[in-house]
């Protein structure tokens, strides 16, 4: 316990002093947003329509854009070499780095999500369903990323293949994010793609800390 | 008292003996003749019967020839992964090297069945739907297929080390295995939700045995093609890996003299 608590203070500390923080994450998802008008025009209902799309989509671009340093900067320092050898399981250990992540990436977005669905004039009772599903979702992202990240460690310009790899897994929490926010918007019940992204979340607690130790163990045999 | 003679150690299993990759090509060797003359035979069987022998559908006129490559390219291009999906398990369970080069050679070639299934599916589309492409959920099903499998080649080709490299691909084949179900499942119920104001049905009510026979043949010869491919291009691999192997041993011997 005291091994991943210390892990989970280096990585905090680490997301906050490199500037990857969850102030700066913040910026890049305004950034983002006020790129889509120049995009599709001013128009407030066309903007209202596609805008769970938008936000989902700076989620995925967000997660993307921490993922290769996730473990190669460790992998580069010898880090990595000392967490195989501390004797706690590697999966856990991963785990609480995901989680670390997720808490620079994902949970900042979530919280910001009701002011930035007003400025992209979703409908007000989508807003709660649009915060829970980024809440519920955004981890599954940094799950799956988190096996590319281990299967791209040892590469130097692994960026663009990790995105290739880590995309297409992601299409089911897309689809089930983005489609809460828009039933709700419609006004009707939204507990059944609610359960589906959260069961994928799930799965992936499983799958991906597991995959990425395997990984991250074969690489170096 | 005498001691009873230590027990023979076990003879290895054939699946193991295959690890000698000269096992593995006179075994190779003996089967791709013959394999390669039942391909000619049920493609020329299939075709001819796909072609000439089936008649038109009453709704969808000729056009419903395509279907005599599409679908088989569909099926492959799944079965393509099922049998790498279990070359990754032979790869990380067993570490059966063998496995490491059956992953290999399956990549491209259900990549190619995926191309295949999604082009003619377009050229099927165009006189059927009036559009090339619709974001119907097979359709997507397929293209996400197709964008995994591109994935897992650029996968191959980023690790120099062959043995690292098929382990690191054994490990995104497994979690893509895991997830296509998912994705699939997930696509089918965004398509329903999308349900467009015209619904499209591709096959007619039922099909009729004199199409479906010529269907399964030609489903059987894309089968034994890429039978015949594996082999191929196992060899291939073999024979590339033993190449290096040579071209390093000789440098050493150049660099010592």
């Amino acid at each position: 316990m005291t091994t991943l608590r210390a892990i989970m203070i280096r990585e905090l500390r680490l997301a906050r002093r490199i500037g990857a923080g969850a102030g700066l994450g913040l910026v890049f998802f305004l950034i983002l947003i006020a790129l889509v008008p120049f995009a599709v025009g001013p128009d407030q209902k066309l903007i209202g329509r596609i805008a769970p799309a938008i936000l989902w989509i700076a989620a995925l671009l967000a997660t993307l854009l921490g993922l290769d340093r996730l473990l190669q900067a460790d992998e580069d320092e010898g880090v990595t070499d000392q967490l195989l050898l501390a004797g706690t399981p590697l999966p856990l250990i991963l785990l609480v780095k995901a989680l670390a992540h997720w808490l620079a990436t994902g949970l900042p977005l979530a919280i910001a999500a009701p002011m930035l669905g007003l400025m992209l004039a979703i409908e007000p009772a989508a807003m709660l369903p649009l915060t829970l599903s980024l809440l519920v979702g955004t981890p599954t992202l940094t799950l799956i990323g988190l096996i590319g990240a281990a299967l791209t460690v040892s590469l130097r310009r692994g960026g663009l293949l990790l995105a290739i790899l880590v995309l297409p897994l992601t299409i089911p929490t897309l689809i089930f994010g983005v489609t809460i926010v828009r039933e709700a918007a419609a006004g009707r019940a939204v507990a059944t793609p609610l359960m589906l992204l959260g069961g994928v979340t799930l799965l992936m607690v499983v799958i991906g800390p597991v995959a990425a130790a395997a990984a991250l163990r074969l690489a170096r045999n | 008292m005498d001691l009873a003679p230590p027990p023979a150690p076990p003879a290895p299993a054939a699946w193991m003996r295959l690890a000698n990759p000269a096992v593995f090509n006179a075994l190779a060797d003996r089967l791709l003749l013959p394999l390669a003359v039942l391909t000619l035979a049920a493609f020329a069987f299939g075709l001819h019967g796909a072609f000439f022998a089936s008649p038109a559908d009453y709704q969808q006129g000729e056009t419903v020839r395509i279907m005599y490559i599409h679908v088989p390219a569909a099926w492959l291009a799944m079965f393509a992964y099922a049998g790498m999906a279990v070359s990754a398990l032979g790869t990380l369970v067993f570490r059966h090297p063998l496995a490491d080069v059956a992953q290999k050679a399956a990549a491209p070639l259900g990549a190619g069945f995926t191309l295949i299934c999604l082009l003619t599916g377009a050229i099927w589309g165009r006189p059927m739907w009036g559009t090339w492409w619709e974001w119907d959920a097979r359709l997507t099903s397929v293209l996400i297929l197709f964008l995994v499998y591109l994935g897992i080649m650029a996968l191959w080709r980023a690790i120099d080390e062959p043995g690292r490299a098929a382990r690191a691909v054994a490990i995104l084949t497994l979690v893509g295995a895991a997830n296509l179900p998912i994705i699939k499942f997930s696509v089918d119920w965004w398509y329903t939700l999308h349900q467009p104001a015209a619904v499209f049905r591709i096959d007619g009510p039922t099909i009729h045995p004199s199409m479906l026979v010529p269907l399964l043949v030609m489903g059987l010869a894309f089968l034994l093609l890429h039978l015949v491919l594996m082999l191929l291009r196992m060899k291939t691999e073999l024979a590339l890996r033993r190449i290096e192997r040579l071209q390093i041993v000789a440098a050493e011997r150049g660099g010592a003299g």
